[in-house]
């Protein structure tokens, strides 16, 4: 069983449809019990790090998570939920991530040589440059399109790099750091491409418990 | 290198596509959500909904096709359409919506963009503009183009813009339906004003106005239609071969 963690922020019906399209039942919770019983875990997110971070805390789910994913379970972070795997963010003053990538998460704008013509939000299509193999991106070949909406991305976090988008320079679109995984582009709004990597996921570990 | 995007357009009227669409070997299509499956599989890049009900009744009917619509299509939906407060907002948002668009409804309540950037983030917020021509300058009508509101529509967008709005939909009514190629005058001053992502609308007949739009204006970012994808006069997987061949950036 999937859980998509729910915190309060960001809408889950496209990603509980999306999984559900797959063949993977999936169920919303912000139980810790629940969570733990998951066989894997996903936490997605819209809106602000600073306030997600608040809302994930004041409940006690970000040291259910970090135990969770200690343990080795399987966890995707989609979106700001990426976002918020990392150490900190520079989104409106400095706020603590759940530390379980290192890196930090900063304006599109202060990559070194930005180029001002491009728009922010990086809205839109972008092919994924596949960077390092991992389980996650099994299905997708390099140069398939996924749809990211976002002002800020994770810096400083190479090693655990697995694809990239160029928008500027290279821009983050996915980590992998053992059992916890990331994207920056939301796989529930990226069609066919999209869905194949949430199937990848839901295999990861459990092996094709869905 | 992001793609250019390209938008099919549904106007729904009491749960129906208001164009009956007929596609070879898919005979007469009028539901929204096997029209929004058709275009998601032909490589549409976001689909817009445009909610032209006007009854309580076609509102929940609407609202029932958007769930059933974002229940098997996995691409950016955007709703449209007697959008007038943050309850609107709330009601299609849960039904699967990514982005809302606005129009006449800022016109009433400016307030309304900010509020809705503050609560679901620029992301979500769209306003889109009817524009013509009056006496040499461009202004917004409101009422779905009847009504001239005298408001300079490049100083109201880039209102709309200060104000949160994370996307700007530019439908001209001088081009709407000439099918003679997109406003590129208009969206030229647009794209100037403004650094969100700008949505041309309004003029699309063949796919040689896409090529030149996107050719002509590298700050627009998506080409939004309607007519010409229902009624077949243009194939979506077609446009985005000729984009591809032409070196425009195209999802595939």
């Amino acid at each position: 069983m999937i859980a998509i963690v729910d915190y309060g922020v960001g809408n889950l019906f496209s990603l509980r449809c999306s999984l559900s399209y797959i063949g993977c039942e999936a169920v919303i919770t912000d139980s810790p019990e629940v969570l733990h019983a998951a066989d894997n875990i996903i936490l997605p997110g819209v809106g602000a790090f600073g306030d997600a971070t608040e809302k994930l805390s004041s409940g006690g789910l970000d040291k259910v998570l970090i135990e969770e994913a200690d343990s080795g379970k399987p966890l995707l972070g989609i979106c700001l939920g990426m976002q918020l795997l990392f150490d900190e963010s520079l989104e409106f003053g400095v706020h603590k991530g759940l530390g379980l990538i290192s890196g930090r998460v900063v304006p599109l704008e202060s990559m070194p040589g930005w180029n001002r013509r491009l728009k922010i939000p990086h809205i839109g299509w972008n092919p994924l440059k596949i960077t390092r193999k991992s389980p996650l991106l099994k299905y997708v070949d390099d140069g398939d399109c996924v749809y990211f909406v976002h002002s800020y991305y994770a810096s400083e976090c190479e090693k655990d790099i697995i694809a990239t988008a160029e928008y500027s320079g290279e821009v983050t679109a996915a980590v992998q750091r053992g059992n916890v995984f990331g994207t920056q582009f939301h796989p529930e709004k990226s069609g066919p491409v999209g869905l194949r990597i949430l199937k990848a996921f839901c295999e990861i570990g459990g092996g094709g418990q869905c | 290198m992001i793609t250019k995007r390209i938008i099919p357009c549904l106007d729904v009227r009491n749960g129906r596509v208001v164009k009956g669409v007929n596609f070879q070997g898919l005979g007469d299509v009028d539901s929204p959500v096997r029209l929004a499956e058709f275009y998601s599989e032909a490589g549409a890049d976001e689909l817009v909904f445009y909610d032209i009900t006007a009854s309580a009744e076609g509102r929940r009917l609407f609202t029932d096709i958007l769930c059933e619509a974002a229940s098997k299509v996995f691409i950016p939906l955007t709703v449209g359409g007697g959008i007038n407060t943050l309850g609107d907002f709330d009601r299609v948002l849960k039904c699967g919506a990514d982005k809302v668009s606005v129009n006449s409804g800022a016109i009433r309540n400016p307030a309304l963009i900010r509020e809705a950037a503050v609560r679901y983030g620029s992301q979500c917020v769209v306003l889109s503009v009817d524009i013509a021509r009056v006496d040499g300058s461009f202004r917004v009508f409101a009422k779905g183009g009847r009504e001239n509101t005298g408001l300079d529509a490049i100083e109201w967008i880039k209102r709309g813009v200060e104000n949160g709005a994370g996307e700007i939909v530019v439908n001209s009514i001088d081009t709407d339906g000439v099918k003679g190629g997109f406003d590129l005058d208009l969206l030229a001053h647009v794209c100037m004003a403004v650094k969100v992502p700008v949505i041309a609308s309004g003029g699309a007949g063949s796919i040689a106005d896409f090529i030149t739009l996107f050719k002509t204006l590298p700050g627009v970012d998506a080409g939004l239609a309607a007519s010409v994808f229902h009624f077949g006069e243009i194939q979506i997987g077609d446009l985005k071969a000729a984009m591809a061949r032409e070196g425009i950036p195209a999802r595939m």
